[in-house]
């Protein structure tokens, strides 16, 4: 069976529709499928409800996708940096579900773990509390939190084989690994596709189970939101 | 004289025990980490997934895929270790990290904290801070004394959204340091900064706490 695309438009063919969940990866700009966004912006699919730990930044991830009017709901953890994002929130033009990043990540990997709740003690008499079901264990009080099961994935990782096994670099692995086994199908782009047998075993991050759909998306221009250096000192 | 904020964070650091994993907030916590005292092995965890935080990258060794929870450039060490978002959290959540050092906008007497939301101001969101409050086994809140207006910070209960409920163990302001023992305990003003009084402390603090 071959995986393997030739861009990110033909990757998403037939797998958009309007008013669908879509889980990403990615946390601030590190490791955001970027050009998989581009091509749902593209092919303008709406009322999506994305969740994704940010909310990109004004014209780049998913801000691009803000900017165009096409998310309804974003279930998040933090979306500061986002002009856009906040206006249409103050507005009341978009639906934002805060939740702790934390839950946010085992939300889904619970539901692509087939869990579809489960308790935990972040929250607890918080706002995010509110309407949700309490349980005591062994003294302490925790709330339910629904796993996301989502129609689709959108990941970016590092590279992956021609069978879908995929590896991450550094902290841009973050969100991509639970959103990967959060949606029904996942779609990952990847800046190098090697041959079946280069990757090793033991370090593979994402078994090729989950991979349904592989793009490179090669060359990337990564960008930083924070550049913060030292100075090299005089030996 | 009252504390600066690299006298708070230093004031923080005294809390480092050597071999313990700890997660620093973004703003004065951050600068804790300037604070490890000499021949202690600390390793900072960040929450976007990964143990073992280096200083900041020289100019010609920064890279896009490596950055702290705060999204600024960051290096790794011989003992760096990379994650998921969900290990990461496992870890926060399982009470496997030692201390985390985190601002705040207000603390309650019953130790419960707010630093995520002014309603109808602010809406960036709670990142990972209901996380860490809920899951980590000592939390240290360092904050100014009172607000830019003057208002005492400390007080008998939040008037902002709370993002943990009787949570934090120690508070770490410019004027003083408040401890507990556990969450049952009323806090206990433990320690002036230099010059600064008692009567001053109760003066500028509407919280009940024990002298």
């Amino acid at each position: 069976m071959q995986k393997i695309y030739s861009d990110a438009a033909s990757a998403l063919d037939g797998l958009l529709f309007d008013g669908m969940i879509i889980a990403a990866g990615g946390f601030g700009l590190c490791g955001i499928p970027e050009r998989l966004i581009d091509a749902i912006q593209a092919s303008g699919v709406k009322d999506l409800t994305i969740a994704s730990n940010n909310a990109g930044i004004d014209n780049e991830g998913l801000g691009k996708l803000l900017r165009t009017r096409q998310v309804k709901k974003m279930i998040s953890s933090y979306v500061g940096e986002n002009k856009e994002f906040e206006r249409q929130y103050l507005a009341g033009e978009l639906e934002v579900e805060f939740c702790p990043q934390g839950t946010l990540a085992e939300r889904m990997r619970a539901g692509g773990a087939g869990i579809p709740g489960f308790y935990t003690k972040t929250g607890v008499g918080t706002l995010v509390a509110e309407g949700k079901e309490v349980k005591n264990f062994d003294g302490e009080d925790y709330i339910l939190e629904r796993g996301i099961r989502a129609d689709l994935s959108i990941i970016k990782g590092w590279k992956a084989d021609e069978s879908g096994n995929l590896i991450f670099r550094k902290t841009a692995r973050n969100f991509n690994q639970p959103a990967a086994t959060s949606g029904k199908i996942c779609v990952a782009e990847v800046e190098e596709i090697v041959p079946v047998g280069s990757l090793d075993p033991d370090s593979i991050h994402v078994p090729s189970i989950y991979v349904k759909r592989l793009v490179l998306g090669a060359p990337y221009d990564k960008k930083i939101e924070f550049m913060t250096t030292r100075e090299r000192t005089a030996a | 004289m009252v504390w600066d904020r690299n006298q708070m964070a230093a004031r923080a650091a005294m809390e480092l025990k050597d071999g313990y994993y700890v997660n620093l907030g973004i703003g004065i916590p951050t600068l804790v980490a300037n604070n490890i005292p000499e021949g202690m092995t600390v390793t900072l965890q960040s929450e976007n997934g990964m143990l073992g935080i280096g200083p900041f990258p020289y100019p010609d060794e920064v890279d896009a895929d490596l950055i702290n929870a705060g999204k600024q450039t960051i290096s790794e060490l011989p003992s760096s270790s990379y994650f998921s978002s969900s290990d990461s959290f496992a870890m926060i959540r399982g009470g496997h990290i030692d201390l985390t050092v985190l601002g705040a906008m207000e603390i309650s007497e019953g130790g419960d904290i707010a630093n995520w939301m002014i309603p109808g101001k602010m809406i960036k969101g709670m990142g990972g801070a209901m996380d860490l409050v809920a899951g980590v086994k000592r939390i240290i809140v360092v904050m100014e004394h009172s607000s830019k207006n003057g208002d005492p910070k400390f007080i008998p209960e939040c008037t902002l959204p709370l993002t943990g409920k009787n949570v934090v163990d120690m508070i770490i302001t410019d004027l003083a340091v408040f401890q507990r023992p556990d969450h049952d305990s009323p806090f206990k003003l433990i320690e002036l900064a230099p010059g600064v009084t008692a009567e001053e402390v109760r003066s500028k603090t509407t919280a009940n706490y024990v002298e």
